[in-house]
Protein backbone atom coordinates (compact mmCIF):
# COMPACT_ATOMS: atom_id res chain seq x y z
CA UNK A 1 0.00 0.00 0.00
CA UNK A 2 2.67 2.48 1.11
CA UNK A 3 4.74 1.95 -1.99
CA UNK A 4 1.82 2.85 -4.19
CA UNK A 5 0.70 5.93 -2.26
CA UNK A 6 2.64 8.57 -4.26
CA UNK A 7 1.48 7.08 -7.55
CA UNK A 8 -2.13 7.10 -6.48
CA UNK A 9 -1.77 10.71 -5.36
CA UNK A 10 -0.56 11.66 -8.83
CA UNK A 11 -3.26 9.82 -10.77
CA UNK A 12 -5.89 12.62 -10.93
CA UNK A 13 -3.39 15.25 -12.11
CA UNK A 14 -1.83 12.97 -14.70
CA UNK A 15 -5.13 11.76 -16.13
CA UNK A 16 -6.15 15.35 -16.72
CA UNK A 17 -2.91 16.57 -18.25
CA UNK A 18 -2.59 13.54 -20.51
CA UNK A 19 -6.19 13.60 -21.71
CA UNK A 20 -6.57 17.34 -22.10
CA UNK A 21 -3.08 18.64 -22.80
CA UNK A 22 -0.79 15.95 -24.22
CA UNK A 23 -3.28 14.07 -26.39
CA UNK A 24 -4.65 17.27 -27.97
CA UNK A 25 -1.09 18.54 -28.51
CA UNK A 26 -0.29 15.25 -30.24
CA UNK A 27 -3.40 15.66 -32.38
CA UNK A 28 -2.22 19.12 -33.40
CA UNK A 29 1.21 17.84 -34.35
CA UNK A 30 -0.39 15.10 -36.43
CA UNK A 31 -3.05 17.32 -38.02
CA UNK A 32 -0.43 19.91 -38.98
CA UNK A 33 0.88 17.40 -41.55
CA UNK A 34 -2.49 16.93 -43.23
CA UNK A 35 -4.91 18.84 -45.32
CA UNK A 36 -8.25 18.43 -43.53
CA UNK A 37 -11.06 18.34 -46.07
CA UNK A 38 -14.20 20.21 -45.04
CA UNK A 39 -17.43 18.48 -43.95
CA UNK A 40 -15.62 15.43 -42.54
CA UNK A 41 -14.51 14.21 -45.97
CA UNK A 42 -11.27 12.93 -44.47
CA UNK A 43 -7.64 13.98 -44.36
CA UNK A 44 -4.89 14.04 -46.93
CA UNK A 45 -1.22 13.76 -45.96
CA UNK A 46 0.76 16.70 -47.28
CA UNK A 47 3.94 16.63 -45.14
CA UNK A 48 5.24 20.04 -44.13
CA UNK A 49 3.30 21.88 -46.81
CA UNK A 50 1.02 23.56 -44.26
CA UNK A 51 4.14 25.15 -42.78
CA UNK A 52 5.75 26.19 -46.05
CA UNK A 53 2.44 27.70 -47.18
CA UNK A 54 2.18 29.70 -43.97
CA UNK A 55 5.55 31.32 -44.55
CA UNK A 56 4.49 32.54 -47.96
CA UNK A 57 1.04 33.61 -46.77
CA UNK A 58 0.94 37.41 -46.53
CA UNK A 59 -1.85 37.38 -43.91
CA UNK A 60 0.11 35.06 -41.66
CA UNK A 61 3.36 37.00 -42.06
CA UNK A 62 1.46 40.16 -41.19
CA UNK A 63 0.08 38.57 -38.01
CA UNK A 64 3.61 37.56 -36.97
CA UNK A 65 4.92 41.08 -37.53
CA UNK A 66 1.96 42.60 -35.73
CA UNK A 67 2.45 40.25 -32.77
CA UNK A 68 6.10 41.27 -32.45
CA UNK A 69 5.32 45.01 -32.51
CA UNK A 70 2.38 44.62 -30.14
CA UNK A 71 4.33 42.48 -27.66
CA UNK A 72 7.44 44.68 -27.66
CA UNK A 73 5.51 47.92 -27.18
CA UNK A 74 3.03 46.59 -24.61
CA UNK A 75 5.65 44.80 -22.52
CA UNK A 76 8.10 47.75 -22.52
CA UNK A 77 5.46 50.24 -21.43
CA UNK A 78 4.08 47.89 -18.79
CA UNK A 79 7.47 47.09 -17.25
CA UNK A 80 8.63 50.71 -17.19
CA UNK A 81 5.39 52.11 -15.77
CA UNK A 82 4.89 49.38 -13.19
CA UNK A 83 8.45 49.80 -11.94
CA UNK A 84 8.07 53.57 -11.60
CA UNK A 85 4.72 53.33 -9.84
CA UNK A 86 6.05 50.62 -7.54
CA UNK A 87 8.93 52.89 -6.44
CA UNK A 88 6.27 55.31 -5.21
CA UNK A 89 4.01 52.65 -3.72
CA UNK A 90 6.70 51.37 -1.33
CA UNK A 91 6.99 54.76 0.40
CA UNK A 92 5.35 55.20 3.77
CA UNK A 93 2.93 57.96 2.86
CA UNK A 94 -0.62 58.38 4.13
CA UNK A 95 -3.13 56.17 2.33
CA UNK A 96 -0.56 54.00 0.57
CA UNK A 97 -2.51 50.82 1.35
CA UNK A 98 -5.61 52.24 -0.27
CA UNK A 99 -3.62 53.34 -3.33
CA UNK A 100 -2.18 49.85 -3.70
CA UNK A 101 -5.59 48.23 -3.49
CA UNK A 102 -7.01 50.61 -6.08
CA UNK A 103 -4.13 50.22 -8.52
CA UNK A 104 -4.25 46.42 -8.17
CA UNK A 105 -7.95 46.32 -9.08
CA UNK A 106 -7.53 45.58 -12.83
CA UNK A 107 -5.84 42.30 -11.90
CA UNK A 108 -9.27 40.92 -11.00
CA UNK A 109 -10.79 42.21 -14.25
CA UNK A 110 -10.78 39.78 -17.17
CA UNK A 111 -9.23 40.65 -20.54
CA UNK A 112 -12.72 40.52 -22.10
CA UNK A 113 -14.04 43.06 -19.61
CA UNK A 114 -10.92 45.20 -19.96
CA UNK A 115 -11.75 45.23 -23.67
CA UNK A 116 -15.37 46.22 -23.01
CA UNK A 117 -14.40 49.02 -20.62
CA UNK A 118 -11.90 50.53 -23.04
CA UNK A 119 -14.25 50.15 -25.99
CA UNK A 120 -16.71 52.23 -23.99
CA UNK A 121 -14.23 54.91 -22.91
CA UNK A 122 -12.86 55.27 -26.42
CA UNK A 123 -16.30 55.42 -28.04
CA UNK A 124 -16.44 58.59 -30.16
CA UNK A 125 -19.96 59.48 -29.00
CA UNK A 126 -20.18 58.59 -25.31
CA UNK A 127 -16.57 57.85 -24.32
CA UNK A 128 -14.76 59.97 -21.77
CA UNK A 129 -11.35 59.57 -23.37
CA UNK A 130 -12.70 60.56 -26.77
CA UNK A 131 -14.25 63.59 -25.10
CA UNK A 132 -10.93 64.43 -23.46
CA UNK A 133 -9.09 64.23 -26.78
CA UNK A 134 -11.72 66.33 -28.44
CA UNK A 135 -11.54 69.08 -25.82
CA UNK A 136 -7.76 69.08 -25.41
CA UNK A 137 -6.49 68.50 -28.91
CA UNK A 138 -9.60 69.29 -30.90
CA UNK A 139 -9.46 65.96 -32.71
CA UNK A 140 -12.20 63.39 -33.03
CA UNK A 141 -10.79 59.91 -33.45
CA UNK A 142 -12.59 56.72 -34.42
CA UNK A 143 -10.36 54.80 -32.06
CA UNK A 144 -11.35 51.22 -32.82
CA UNK A 145 -12.03 51.40 -36.52
CA UNK A 146 -9.16 53.45 -37.90
CA UNK A 147 -5.44 52.90 -38.33
CA UNK A 148 -3.25 53.28 -36.39
CA UNK A 149 -5.56 54.20 -33.50
CA UNK A 150 -7.02 50.70 -33.13
CA UNK A 151 -3.51 49.56 -32.24
CA UNK A 152 -3.11 52.23 -29.54
CA UNK A 153 -6.52 51.29 -28.15
CA UNK A 154 -5.47 47.66 -27.74
CA UNK A 155 -2.18 48.67 -26.15
CA UNK A 156 -4.03 50.91 -23.62
CA UNK A 157 -6.33 48.09 -22.58
CA UNK A 158 -3.50 45.53 -22.41
CA UNK A 159 -1.21 47.73 -20.31
CA UNK A 160 -4.06 48.61 -17.95
CA UNK A 161 -4.86 44.94 -17.51
CA UNK A 162 -1.30 43.55 -17.13
CA UNK A 163 0.34 46.32 -15.11
CA UNK A 164 -1.07 45.42 -11.65
CA UNK A 165 0.42 41.92 -11.85
CA UNK A 166 3.89 43.37 -12.45
CA UNK A 167 3.44 45.95 -9.74
CA UNK A 168 2.66 43.37 -7.08
CA UNK A 169 6.00 41.70 -7.84
CA UNK A 170 7.95 44.94 -8.07
CA UNK A 171 6.63 46.13 -4.72
CA UNK A 172 7.63 42.86 -3.07
CA UNK A 173 11.13 42.94 -4.56
CA UNK A 174 11.88 46.67 -4.15
CA UNK A 175 11.08 46.29 -0.47
CA UNK A 176 13.91 43.77 -0.28
CA UNK A 177 16.50 46.26 -1.54
CA UNK A 178 18.74 46.93 1.48
CA UNK A 179 18.02 50.36 2.95
CA UNK A 180 21.69 50.97 3.90
CA UNK A 181 22.71 50.77 0.27
CA UNK A 182 20.30 53.54 -0.70
CA UNK A 183 21.25 55.56 2.37
CA UNK A 184 24.97 55.45 1.61
CA UNK A 185 24.30 56.34 -2.00
CA UNK A 186 22.24 59.29 -0.81
CA UNK A 187 25.09 60.43 1.46
CA UNK A 188 27.47 60.25 -1.45
CA UNK A 189 25.19 62.62 -3.28
CA UNK A 190 23.26 60.33 -5.62
CA UNK A 191 19.95 61.92 -6.60
CA UNK A 192 16.57 60.22 -6.75
CA UNK A 193 16.97 59.41 -10.43
CA UNK A 194 20.41 57.91 -9.93
CA UNK A 195 19.30 55.85 -6.95
CA UNK A 196 16.31 54.57 -8.86
CA UNK A 197 18.05 53.65 -12.12
CA UNK A 198 21.60 52.86 -10.96
CA UNK A 199 20.79 50.96 -7.76
CA UNK A 200 17.19 49.79 -7.47
CA UNK A 201 16.58 48.86 -11.10
CA UNK A 202 19.71 46.67 -11.46
CA UNK A 203 19.00 45.02 -8.10
CA UNK A 204 15.51 43.97 -9.12
CA UNK A 205 16.60 42.83 -12.60
CA UNK A 206 15.86 39.15 -11.87
CA UNK A 207 12.24 40.06 -11.20
CA UNK A 208 12.19 42.25 -14.30
CA UNK A 209 13.41 39.29 -16.32
CA UNK A 210 10.72 37.05 -14.89
CA UNK A 211 8.04 39.65 -15.54
CA UNK A 212 9.18 40.27 -19.12
CA UNK A 213 8.80 36.56 -19.87
CA UNK A 214 5.40 36.33 -18.15
CA UNK A 215 4.20 39.47 -19.93
CA UNK A 216 5.33 38.19 -23.32
CA UNK A 217 3.27 35.05 -22.80
CA UNK A 218 0.24 37.02 -21.57
CA UNK A 219 0.36 39.50 -24.45
CA UNK A 220 0.75 36.72 -26.98
CA UNK A 221 -2.10 34.52 -25.72
CA UNK A 222 -4.47 36.20 -23.26
CA UNK A 223 -4.74 39.20 -25.57
CA UNK A 224 -7.23 37.14 -27.57
CA UNK A 225 -10.21 38.38 -25.55
CA UNK A 226 -9.12 42.03 -25.67
CA UNK A 227 -8.77 41.90 -29.45
CA UNK A 228 -11.98 39.92 -29.97
CA UNK A 229 -14.04 42.36 -27.91
CA UNK A 230 -12.42 45.60 -29.09
CA UNK A 231 -11.59 45.23 -32.79
CA UNK A 232 -12.25 41.63 -33.92
CA UNK A 233 -8.80 41.87 -35.47
CA UNK A 234 -9.75 44.89 -37.58
CA UNK A 235 -9.98 47.33 -39.21
CA UNK A 236 -9.39 44.86 -42.04
CA UNK A 237 -6.82 42.65 -40.36
CA UNK A 238 -4.85 45.50 -38.89
CA UNK A 239 -4.94 44.17 -35.30
CA UNK A 240 -4.95 40.43 -36.07
CA UNK A 241 -2.17 38.87 -34.01
CA UNK A 242 -0.99 35.26 -34.21
CA UNK A 243 -3.48 33.79 -31.76
CA UNK A 244 -6.37 35.65 -33.40
CA UNK A 245 -5.20 34.51 -36.85
CA UNK A 246 -5.16 30.94 -35.55
CA UNK A 247 -8.67 31.31 -34.14
CA UNK A 248 -9.94 32.69 -37.45
CA UNK A 249 -8.34 29.88 -39.47
CA UNK A 250 -9.09 27.05 -37.07
CA UNK A 251 -12.51 27.92 -35.73
CA UNK A 252 -14.05 30.42 -38.07
CA UNK A 253 -12.83 29.15 -41.45
CA UNK A 254 -12.41 25.53 -40.24
CA UNK A 255 -8.98 25.17 -41.85
CA UNK A 256 -7.77 22.71 -39.25
CA UNK A 257 -4.51 21.64 -40.87
CA UNK A 258 -3.33 25.23 -41.25
CA UNK A 259 -4.44 26.16 -37.73
CA UNK A 260 -2.64 23.14 -36.28
CA UNK A 261 0.56 24.14 -38.07
CA UNK A 262 0.17 27.60 -36.49
CA UNK A 263 -0.26 26.08 -33.06
CA UNK A 264 2.93 24.03 -33.53
CA UNK A 265 4.81 27.20 -34.46
CA UNK A 266 3.49 28.95 -31.35
CA UNK A 267 4.43 25.99 -29.15
CA UNK A 268 7.95 26.21 -30.60
CA UNK A 269 8.02 29.91 -29.68
CA UNK A 270 6.87 29.04 -26.17
CA UNK A 271 9.60 26.42 -25.80
CA UNK A 272 12.24 28.94 -26.85
CA UNK A 273 10.89 31.59 -24.47
CA UNK A 274 10.73 29.15 -21.55
CA UNK A 275 14.20 27.77 -22.23
CA UNK A 276 15.65 31.28 -22.37
CA UNK A 277 14.01 31.92 -19.04
CA UNK A 278 15.45 28.85 -17.40
CA UNK A 279 18.86 29.27 -18.98
CA UNK A 280 19.33 32.86 -17.87
CA UNK A 281 16.72 33.57 -15.26
CA UNK A 282 16.06 30.77 -12.89
CA UNK A 283 19.14 30.89 -10.73
CA UNK A 284 18.56 34.56 -9.94
CA UNK A 285 14.87 34.66 -9.24
CA UNK A 286 13.95 34.54 -5.60
CA UNK A 287 10.44 33.75 -4.55
CA UNK A 288 10.09 35.53 -1.28
CA UNK B 1 15.10 71.74 9.22
CA UNK B 2 16.05 71.76 5.59
CA UNK B 3 15.84 67.97 5.47
CA UNK B 4 12.37 67.83 6.94
CA UNK B 5 10.90 70.33 4.47
CA UNK B 6 12.53 68.35 1.70
CA UNK B 7 10.94 65.21 3.08
CA UNK B 8 7.59 66.92 3.29
CA UNK B 9 7.73 67.97 -0.35
CA UNK B 10 8.76 64.42 -1.25
CA UNK B 11 5.71 63.06 0.49
CA UNK B 12 3.42 65.54 -1.21
CA UNK B 13 4.94 64.70 -4.58
CA UNK B 14 4.46 60.96 -4.01
CA UNK B 15 0.96 61.52 -2.73
CA UNK B 16 -0.04 63.50 -5.82
CA UNK B 17 1.41 60.90 -8.20
CA UNK B 18 -0.32 58.07 -6.36
CA UNK B 19 -3.68 59.86 -6.30
CA UNK B 20 -3.47 60.45 -10.05
CA UNK B 21 -2.42 56.86 -10.73
CA UNK B 22 -5.11 55.34 -8.50
CA UNK B 23 -7.62 57.53 -10.25
CA UNK B 24 -6.47 56.42 -13.71
CA UNK B 25 -6.56 52.75 -12.76
CA UNK B 26 -9.97 52.77 -11.14
CA UNK B 27 -11.49 55.25 -13.57
CA UNK B 28 -12.72 52.68 -16.13
CA UNK B 29 -14.60 50.84 -13.37
CA UNK B 30 -16.17 54.01 -11.95
CA UNK B 31 -17.18 55.23 -15.40
CA UNK B 32 -18.75 51.86 -16.18
CA UNK B 33 -20.80 52.03 -12.97
CA UNK B 34 -21.83 55.63 -13.69
CA UNK B 35 -22.89 54.78 -17.22
CA UNK B 36 -24.80 51.71 -16.09
CA UNK B 37 -26.89 53.80 -13.66
CA UNK B 38 -27.66 56.50 -16.20
CA UNK B 39 -31.22 56.76 -17.54
CA UNK B 40 -31.33 55.95 -21.28
CA UNK B 41 -32.04 59.53 -22.37
CA UNK B 42 -28.99 60.99 -20.61
CA UNK B 43 -26.49 58.44 -21.89
CA UNK B 44 -25.39 60.91 -24.52
CA UNK B 45 -25.05 63.79 -22.05
CA UNK B 46 -22.33 66.17 -23.05
CA UNK B 47 -19.86 66.50 -21.40
CA UNK B 48 -20.04 62.91 -20.19
CA UNK B 49 -20.64 62.39 -16.46
CA UNK B 50 -18.02 61.03 -14.10
CA UNK B 51 -20.15 60.03 -11.15
CA UNK B 52 -23.68 58.61 -10.92
CA UNK B 53 -26.40 61.23 -10.51
CA UNK B 54 -29.09 58.81 -9.46
CA UNK B 55 -29.88 55.16 -9.18
CA UNK B 56 -31.58 54.10 -12.39
CA UNK B 57 -31.33 50.35 -12.44
CA UNK B 58 -33.48 49.91 -15.58
CA UNK B 59 -30.34 49.25 -17.63
CA UNK B 60 -29.72 46.16 -15.54
CA UNK B 61 -33.23 44.91 -16.29
CA UNK B 62 -32.71 45.44 -20.01
CA UNK B 63 -29.28 43.76 -19.91
CA UNK B 64 -30.69 40.73 -18.11
CA UNK B 65 -33.52 40.52 -20.65
CA UNK B 66 -31.40 40.98 -23.78
CA UNK B 67 -28.93 38.27 -22.77
CA UNK B 68 -29.79 35.61 -20.13
CA UNK B 69 -27.38 37.20 -17.67
CA UNK B 70 -28.85 35.51 -14.60
CA UNK B 71 -28.17 32.13 -16.13
CA UNK B 72 -24.72 33.21 -17.34
CA UNK B 73 -23.79 34.40 -13.84
CA UNK B 74 -24.89 31.03 -12.50
CA UNK B 75 -22.80 29.25 -15.14
CA UNK B 76 -19.71 31.30 -14.33
CA UNK B 77 -20.19 30.63 -10.62
CA UNK B 78 -20.52 26.89 -11.20
CA UNK B 79 -17.52 26.81 -13.51
CA UNK B 80 -15.31 28.92 -11.20
CA UNK B 81 -16.19 26.91 -8.08
CA UNK B 82 -15.83 23.53 -9.78
CA UNK B 83 -12.45 24.44 -11.30
CA UNK B 84 -11.23 25.86 -7.98
CA UNK B 85 -12.24 22.75 -6.02
CA UNK B 86 -10.91 20.39 -8.69
CA UNK B 87 -7.56 22.18 -8.80
CA UNK B 88 -7.29 22.12 -5.01
CA UNK B 89 -7.89 18.38 -4.91
CA UNK B 90 -5.50 17.46 -7.72
CA UNK B 91 -2.94 20.08 -6.66
CA UNK B 92 -2.77 19.19 -2.97
CA UNK B 93 -2.57 15.45 -3.72
CA UNK B 94 0.12 15.80 -6.38
CA UNK B 95 1.96 18.47 -4.40
CA UNK B 96 2.00 16.12 -1.41
CA UNK B 97 3.37 13.29 -3.56
CA UNK B 98 6.20 15.45 -4.90
CA UNK B 99 7.01 17.09 -1.57
CA UNK B 100 6.87 14.20 0.90
CA UNK B 101 7.63 10.98 -1.00
CA UNK B 102 10.58 9.40 -2.69
CA UNK B 103 9.51 7.11 -5.48
CA UNK B 104 10.69 5.60 -8.75
CA UNK B 105 10.02 7.95 -11.68
CA UNK B 106 9.63 11.06 -9.52
CA UNK B 107 11.94 13.18 -11.70
CA UNK B 108 10.28 11.99 -14.85
CA UNK B 109 6.83 12.74 -13.43
CA UNK B 110 7.97 16.18 -12.41
CA UNK B 111 9.38 16.98 -15.85
CA UNK B 112 6.30 15.57 -17.53
CA UNK B 113 4.15 17.97 -15.53
CA UNK B 114 6.60 20.80 -15.98
CA UNK B 115 6.58 20.45 -19.78
CA UNK B 116 2.89 21.40 -19.88
CA UNK B 117 4.06 24.96 -19.23
CA UNK B 118 5.13 24.97 -22.90
CA UNK B 119 1.57 24.33 -24.00
CA UNK B 120 -0.66 27.33 -23.25
CA UNK B 121 -4.32 26.39 -23.01
CA UNK B 122 -5.27 28.75 -25.84
CA UNK B 123 -3.24 26.69 -28.31
CA UNK B 124 -4.84 23.43 -27.30
CA UNK B 125 -8.37 24.81 -27.28
CA UNK B 126 -8.79 26.09 -30.78
CA UNK B 127 -8.69 22.85 -32.74
CA UNK B 128 -7.85 19.57 -31.00
CA UNK B 129 -9.53 19.94 -27.60
CA UNK B 130 -12.83 20.62 -29.31
CA UNK B 131 -12.55 17.36 -31.28
CA UNK B 132 -11.83 15.45 -28.08
CA UNK B 133 -14.82 17.01 -26.33
CA UNK B 134 -16.95 16.07 -29.33
CA UNK B 135 -15.77 12.45 -29.00
CA UNK B 136 -16.67 12.47 -25.30
CA UNK B 137 -20.06 13.97 -26.14
CA UNK B 138 -19.22 16.88 -23.84
CA UNK B 139 -19.78 19.79 -26.24
CA UNK B 140 -22.06 22.36 -24.63
CA UNK B 141 -21.77 20.89 -21.10
CA UNK B 142 -20.33 21.92 -17.74
CA UNK B 143 -17.96 18.94 -18.00
CA UNK B 144 -16.22 20.49 -20.98
CA UNK B 145 -16.08 23.87 -19.27
CA UNK B 146 -14.45 22.55 -16.11
CA UNK B 147 -12.77 19.14 -16.16
CA UNK B 148 -9.96 19.92 -18.65
CA UNK B 149 -8.82 22.76 -16.34
CA UNK B 150 -8.88 20.87 -13.07
CA UNK B 151 -5.13 20.28 -12.93
CA UNK B 152 -2.17 22.47 -13.72
CA UNK B 153 1.57 22.49 -13.26
CA UNK B 154 1.81 25.90 -11.57
CA UNK B 155 -0.93 24.98 -9.13
CA UNK B 156 0.88 21.76 -8.17
CA UNK B 157 4.26 23.45 -7.88
CA UNK B 158 3.03 26.18 -5.53
CA UNK B 159 1.44 23.67 -3.19
CA UNK B 160 4.47 21.40 -3.36
CA UNK B 161 6.70 24.36 -2.51
CA UNK B 162 4.51 25.16 0.45
CA UNK B 163 4.44 21.56 1.74
CA UNK B 164 8.25 21.47 1.55
CA UNK B 165 8.41 24.32 4.04
CA UNK B 166 6.42 22.44 6.66
CA UNK B 167 8.85 20.87 9.18
CA UNK B 168 9.66 17.24 8.48
CA UNK B 169 9.53 16.44 12.22
CA UNK B 170 5.76 16.80 12.17
CA UNK B 171 5.51 13.98 9.66
CA UNK B 172 7.91 11.81 11.63
CA UNK B 173 6.07 12.26 14.91
CA UNK B 174 2.74 11.57 13.21
CA UNK B 175 4.24 8.34 11.90
CA UNK B 176 5.41 7.38 15.38
CA UNK B 177 1.88 7.99 16.63
CA UNK B 178 0.74 5.47 14.05
CA UNK B 179 -0.88 7.87 11.57
CA UNK B 180 -0.80 6.67 7.96
CA UNK B 181 0.20 9.00 5.09
CA UNK B 182 -3.40 10.03 4.36
CA UNK B 183 -4.16 10.73 8.01
CA UNK B 184 -1.10 12.99 8.21
CA UNK B 185 -2.17 14.70 4.97
CA UNK B 186 -5.75 15.37 6.06
CA UNK B 187 -5.30 16.03 9.76
CA UNK B 188 -2.00 17.91 9.83
CA UNK B 189 -0.70 19.04 6.45
CA UNK B 190 -3.90 20.55 5.05
CA UNK B 191 -4.91 22.44 8.22
CA UNK B 192 -1.38 23.89 8.42
CA UNK B 193 -1.67 25.12 4.82
CA UNK B 194 -4.97 26.97 5.23
CA UNK B 195 -3.75 30.43 4.27
CA UNK B 196 -1.84 29.15 1.23
CA UNK B 197 -4.84 27.14 0.10
CA UNK B 198 -6.99 30.25 0.55
CA UNK B 199 -4.68 32.36 -1.59
CA UNK B 200 -4.40 29.72 -4.31
CA UNK B 201 -8.20 29.35 -4.33
CA UNK B 202 -8.72 33.07 -4.99
CA UNK B 203 -6.22 33.04 -7.84
CA UNK B 204 -7.90 29.99 -9.38
CA UNK B 205 -11.39 31.36 -8.87
CA UNK B 206 -10.53 34.60 -10.68
CA UNK B 207 -8.73 32.62 -13.40
CA UNK B 208 -11.75 30.40 -14.07
CA UNK B 209 -14.30 33.20 -13.75
CA UNK B 210 -12.39 35.05 -16.47
CA UNK B 211 -12.42 32.22 -19.06
CA UNK B 212 -13.35 33.62 -22.44
CA UNK B 213 -11.99 31.76 -25.46
CA UNK B 214 -13.01 28.29 -24.29
CA UNK B 215 -16.69 29.00 -23.53
CA UNK B 216 -16.81 30.88 -26.83
CA UNK B 217 -15.70 27.74 -28.69
CA UNK B 218 -17.26 24.90 -26.72
CA UNK B 219 -20.76 26.19 -25.92
CA UNK B 220 -23.39 26.26 -28.62
CA UNK B 221 -26.42 27.55 -26.77
CA UNK B 222 -26.67 30.94 -25.08
CA UNK B 223 -27.79 29.37 -21.83
CA UNK B 224 -24.50 27.47 -21.49
CA UNK B 225 -22.21 30.47 -22.00
CA UNK B 226 -20.44 32.42 -19.26
CA UNK B 227 -20.68 36.10 -18.26
CA UNK B 228 -17.46 36.98 -20.07
CA UNK B 229 -18.97 35.87 -23.35
CA UNK B 230 -22.25 37.50 -22.22
CA UNK B 231 -20.58 40.92 -22.27
CA UNK B 232 -19.51 40.35 -25.86
CA UNK B 233 -23.03 39.13 -26.75
CA UNK B 234 -24.44 42.30 -25.23
CA UNK B 235 -22.08 44.52 -27.24
CA UNK B 236 -23.11 42.71 -30.43
CA UNK B 237 -26.82 42.78 -29.53
CA UNK B 238 -26.85 46.48 -28.66
CA UNK B 239 -24.87 47.33 -31.78
CA UNK B 240 -22.32 49.11 -29.59
CA UNK B 241 -24.68 52.00 -29.00
CA UNK B 242 -26.78 51.46 -25.90
CA UNK B 243 -23.85 51.87 -23.54
CA UNK B 244 -25.92 52.08 -20.37
CA UNK B 245 -27.12 48.53 -20.95
CA UNK B 246 -23.73 47.22 -22.07
CA UNK B 247 -22.04 48.66 -18.99
CA UNK B 248 -24.77 47.22 -16.75
CA UNK B 249 -23.80 43.77 -18.05
CA UNK B 250 -20.10 44.54 -17.70
CA UNK B 251 -20.53 45.68 -14.09
CA UNK B 252 -22.53 42.52 -13.27
CA UNK B 253 -19.77 40.37 -14.75
CA UNK B 254 -16.92 42.08 -12.90
CA UNK B 255 -18.45 42.62 -9.46
CA UNK B 256 -18.01 39.05 -8.12
CA UNK B 257 -14.26 38.97 -8.79
CA UNK B 258 -13.79 42.51 -7.50
CA UNK B 259 -15.55 41.65 -4.24
CA UNK B 260 -13.48 38.49 -3.78
CA UNK B 261 -10.39 40.48 -4.64
CA UNK B 262 -10.99 43.45 -2.32
CA UNK B 263 -11.97 41.37 0.70
CA UNK B 264 -9.17 38.86 0.44
CA UNK B 265 -6.46 41.02 -1.08
CA UNK B 266 -3.72 40.64 1.58
CA UNK B 267 -3.94 36.85 1.49
CA UNK B 268 -3.97 36.87 -2.25
CA UNK B 269 -1.02 39.21 -2.82
CA UNK B 270 1.08 37.10 -0.47
CA UNK B 271 0.39 33.86 -2.32
CA UNK B 272 0.83 35.51 -5.69
CA UNK B 273 4.33 36.82 -4.99
CA UNK B 274 5.30 33.60 -3.29
CA UNK B 275 4.19 31.49 -6.18
CA UNK B 276 4.92 33.46 -9.28
CA UNK B 277 1.70 32.14 -10.74
CA UNK B 278 0.35 33.85 -13.81
CA UNK B 279 -3.18 35.24 -13.83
Amino acid sequence: MKKWTPYLLLVPTFIIIVLFIYIPAGFSLNTSLYRVLPFGRGMQFIGIRNFTRLFTNADYIYSVKFTIVYVVITVSITILLSFLIATQLIKKVPGVRLFRTLIFAPYAVSPAIAGALWTFMLNPVVGHISYFFQRTFGIQVEWLTSKPHAFYAIVFASVWKILPFDMIFYIASIQNVPGEMLESARIEGAGVMQRTWKIIFPLVSPITFYLVIMNIVTTMFSSFAIIDVMTKGGPGQFTTNMIYRMYLDGFYFQKQGVASAQSIILIAVMIVVTLIYFKFGEQHVHYQ
Amino acid sequence: MKISTKKKSDIIFTEIILIIMSFIFVLPLILALTMSLQPAQSVFSFPPKFFPTGFHWQNYLVAFRTVPFGRLLLNSTIVAIMVTIGKLITGTLAGYAFANFKFFGKNFGFSFLFATLFLPAELIMIVPLFSIMAKFGWVNTYWALTIPFMASATNTFILRQHFLMIPKELEDSAKIDGAGPMAYFIKILLPLSKSMIGGVSIINFIYAWNFYLWPLIITMEDRMKTVQVGVKMLIDAEGASNWGVIMAGTVSAVIPTLIVFFILQPLFVKSLTRSGIKG
